[in-house]
C-alpha cells in the first residue's frame, strides 16, 4: 500500500466534499472530514468493492451507519469509479437528485440505505451471518460516528455479534468526540468505550483515524482475529484537514462555509497536502 | 373446530420448502414458541437465527441477510414488531428494499387479557403508512398457506398479522379460491345485494355467518375477504359495492387508518355511498379472552348483522 499516495487522495477528497457543501447549500463537513481517512482506507486498501465486482456474492460489503457523511462516502465512490465526480458534485441534494443527503442505494456502490442511526452494526449482523452461512470469504464493514453510540439498537447489534462470534464484521467508531450539542462526554459519556465493546465479546482496537497507515495496520490485525467481530475505535479529529478555522469545532457539526471560509480550508487542505508530499 | 391457528400453517408451509429452498431463513425474538415456529428450528438449525428479545435487532438483521441473498422470515408478537421495530421496518426493510417478511403473530387483541402493551390495534395503519410495505391479514389457515406460498415466490417487503387462536375453517383443502392481491368474494356479486361486507383477518368469518343471519331475514348481503389490505383491491371493492345501499367494514382494529378507512376513501371517490367502518375503539379495549372482547364491542356475526341492519333502515 500507497501511504502517501492515499493520504494525498484522502486530502484531495476533502476539496471534493467541500464543492459538494458550497453548491448544495448543506451538509456535515466536520464528519465528513474526520471519518475521510477511514473510508479511503476501506476502499482503497482494504475492501474487496469496485464497479465491476459489485455482483458477485463474494464481494466484501460495506454500511455507512453514520449516513449524514455521506459526502465523503459520495466522493469516495466517485473516486473508485462507480459514478462521476462533477456529476455527485452537480447534483447532490438537488431537486429530484439520486444523490441525496444521506445514502440511496438506488445509487451504484451503495449496499443499504441509512440516515437514521444505529441501523448500520444489526444490518451488518445479518450479512455477516449470511455471508458465513454461505461460506463465503466475504468481510462486512460499517462506519458508526461516537454520538451514534447512544441509540440502543447499536448495542443490539453489538450484543448479537458477540453472541455469534462474528469474525468477518468489523465495525469502526469515527471517535471524534464531538457531536451536534457539544462533546460527546457531554452529551452521553462513553468514556470506559473500549471496555463496553470489549464486554460485549468483541476484539476491540484502538489507533489514530486520521491516519491511514495506522489505519491499514489496524485492518490487517482485525483480519487475523478469526473467532469475534473486532471494533476498531478510530481516534479522529472532527474537521480534520480543514485547518485551525474547523477542527475540533462544535459548530462545524453541519456548517456551510462562507466564501472566505472556503478559501482557507482550500488553503489548509493544500498546506497538509504539501506536508504529505515531503514526508 | 378446527385446532391449527395461522401461526402454524406458516410454520408447516415453509418447513415444507425450508428443505429445498436453504436461503429460507426463520428468525425470532424468544418468540419460536409463540410463533409455533419450533418445529422449524429444530428442524433446520442452520436456517434459523434466535435474536434474543430485541425486534429492533431482528429486523434489521433480516434486512442484511436479505440483501446478501437470504429469504428471511421474522417473527415476533405483532405489538412489538410493529411498533419496537417500525423504523428498521421503514427504513431497513422498505426503503432499502429488502426481501423481508415480517410475520406479526397474536395479532390484534389475541393477547386480550394482557393490556394495551400486547395489542397490536395500530399495526394496519402503521404498516399501510409507510411506502413499498404490503400488509397482509389471512383469514383461516388454508388462506394463510396459499398466501405464505405467494410470498415465498416474490422478493418485496411484506407485513403479515395473525391471530394467536385457530379460527374456524372458511376455505378448504381443496377449495380455497385464491389470486394474489385479489379480496376472495364469498357470495355472489349482483345487482340485488343489499350490503356489501368488506373484513380481513379473524373478522371474516364472523362477516359470513352476519350474511347467513341477514339471508334469513331476506338482506341480501356479500363478503369480500379483503387479506390484501395493501394493496388494497380496489376493482373488488368498487364491483362488490355494485347497487348496494351500504357497504360495512369489519376489522379487528383501531377505527383509523385500517381497512376501513382505505375502503371508504375508494367508495367516496368512485361509487358514493353510505360506509360504516366496525371496528374496535379509539380507547383501551376492555380485558378479557378475545371472543368475549370481540362480544363486548359487537364484532361478532349478530353484531355485525345487527348493525347492517340498523344501517339499512
Amino acid at each position: 500500500m500507497d501511504v502517501k499516495a492515499l493520504t494525498l487522495k484522502s486530502l484531495e477528497l476533502r476539496k471534493v466534499v467541500l464543492e459538494m457543501i458550497m453548491k448544495s447549500g448543506g451538509g456535515h463537513i466536520g464528519g465528513d472530514f474526520s471519518v475521510m481517512d477511514i473510508l479511503v482506507t476501506l476502499y482503497f486498501d482494504q475492501m474487496n468493492i469496485s464497479p465491476e465486482n459489485m455482483d458477485d456474492e463474494n464481494r466484501d460489503y460495506f454500511v455507512m451507519s453514520k449516513g449524514h457523511s455521506v459526502e465523503s462516502y459520495y466522493a469516495v465512490l466517485a473516486a473508485k469509479g462507480f459514478f462521476g465526480t462533477d456529476t455527485v458534485i452537480n447534483e447532490f441534494s438537488q431537486f429530484g437528485s439520486k444523490f441525496i443527503g444521506h445514502p440511496n442505494n438506488e445509487l451504484p456502490g451503495i449496499e443499504m440505505n441509512s440516515g437514521s442511526l444505529g441501523h448500520g452494526l444489526p444490518v451488518c449482523v445479518g450479512m455477516a451471518l449470511a455471508c458465513r452461512k454461505e461460506n463465503r470469504p466475504s468481510r462486512v464493514y460499517t462506519v458508526m460516528g461516537d454520538g451514534e453510540l447512544a441509540e440502543g439498537s447499536v448495542w443490539e447489534g453489538f450484543m448479537a455479534a458477540g453472541h455469534y462470534r462474528l469474525s468477518n464484521l468489523c465495525a469502526v467508531v469515527d471517535r471524534n468526540r464531538l457531536q451536534i450539542s457539544g462533546t460527546t462526554e457531554q452529551v452521553m459519556t462513553h468514556e470506559n468505550l473500549h471496555a463496553q465493546i470489549e464486554s460485549f465479546g468483541w476484539n476491540v482496537i484502538e489507533t489514530e483515524g486520521n491516519d491511514i497507515a495506522k489505519l491499514h495496520e489496524a485492518f490487517d490485525q482485525a483480519r487475523a482475529v478469526t473467532d469475534r467481530p473486532t471494533c476498531i475505535i478510530a481516534n479522529t479529529i472532527k474537521g480534520y484537514g480543514g485547518g485551525e478555522i474547523m477542527e475540533n469545532k462544535v459548530a462545524w457539526h453541519h456548517h456551510v462555509p462562507t466564501k472566505e471560509e472556503y478559501e482557507e480550508i482550500v488553503k489548509a487542505i493544500d498546506a497538509k497536502k504539501e506536508v504529505a508530499l515531503h514526508e | 373446530m378446527n385446532k391449527i391457528p395461522n401461526r402454524q400453517a406458516i410454520c408447516e408451509t415453509l418447513m415444507a420448502h425450508a428443505k429445498e429452498d436453504k436461503r429460507i431463513i426463520a428468525l425470532c425474538s424468544d418468540s419460536r414458541g409463540s410463533a409455533s415456529m419450533t418445529p422449524f428450528f429444530n428442524e433446520f438449525p442452520a436456517q434459523s437465527v434466535e435474536v434474543g428479545i430485541a425486534e429492533q435487532n431482528l429486523v434489521s438483521i433480516a434486512a442484511g441477510m436479505a440483501h446478501c441473498g437470504e429469504k428471511p422470515y421474522c417473527f415476533s408478537p405483532a405489538c412489538f414488531l410493529s411498533t419496537r421495530s417500525y423504523e428498521q421496518a421503514k427504513v431497513d426493510v422498505a426503503y432499502s428494499n429488502t426481501n423481508v417478511k415480517l410475520i406479526g403473530i397474536s395479532g390484534g387483541i389475541s393477547y386480550g387479557e394482557l393490556g394495551m402493551s400486547h395489542h397490536s390495534a395500530q399495526d394496519i395503519a402503521a404498516m399501510s403508512a409507510i411506502p413499498n410495505m404490503r400488509v397482509y391479514l389471512p383469514s383461516d389457515r388454508f388462506q394463510t398457506e396459499k398466501l405464505i406460498e405467494n410470498l415465498l415466490k416474490d422478493e418485496k417487503p411484506a407485513y403479515v398479522r395473525v391471530g394467536r387462536n385457530p379460527v374456524e375453517d372458511i376455505y378448504g383443502e381443496d377449495n380455497c379460491p385464491f389470486e394474489m392481491d385479489r379480496a376472495t368474494v364469498n357470495g355472489e356479486i349482483d345487482a340485488q345485494n343489499d350490503v356489501a361486507i368488506i373484513a380481513c383477518g379473524e373478522m371474516v368469518r364472523p362477516s359470513i355467518e352476519a350474511a347467513a343471519i341477514l339471508k334469513a331475514k331476506g338482506i341480501k348481503a356479500v363478503v369480500l375477504d379483503m387479506y390484501c389490505v395493501k394493496p388494497l383491491d380496489r376493482a373488488a371493492v368498487v364491483k362488490a359495492a355494485g347497487n348496494a345501499r351500504l357497504v360495512l367494514t369489519v376489522e379487528e382494529h383501531a377505527p383509523y387508518g385500517g381497512l376501513g378507512s382505505s375502503v371508504a376513501v375508494e367508495v367516496a371517490a368512485k361509487c358514493p355511498r353510505k360506509v360504516i367502518t366496525m371496528a374496535l375503539p379509539d380507547d383501551h379495549v376492555i380485558t378479557g379472552k378475545s371472543p368475549a372482547v370481540f362480544d363486548y364491542y359487537g364484532l361478532n356475526a349478530d353484531g355485525i348483522a345487527r348493525k347492517a341492519m340498523e344501517n339499512l333502515e
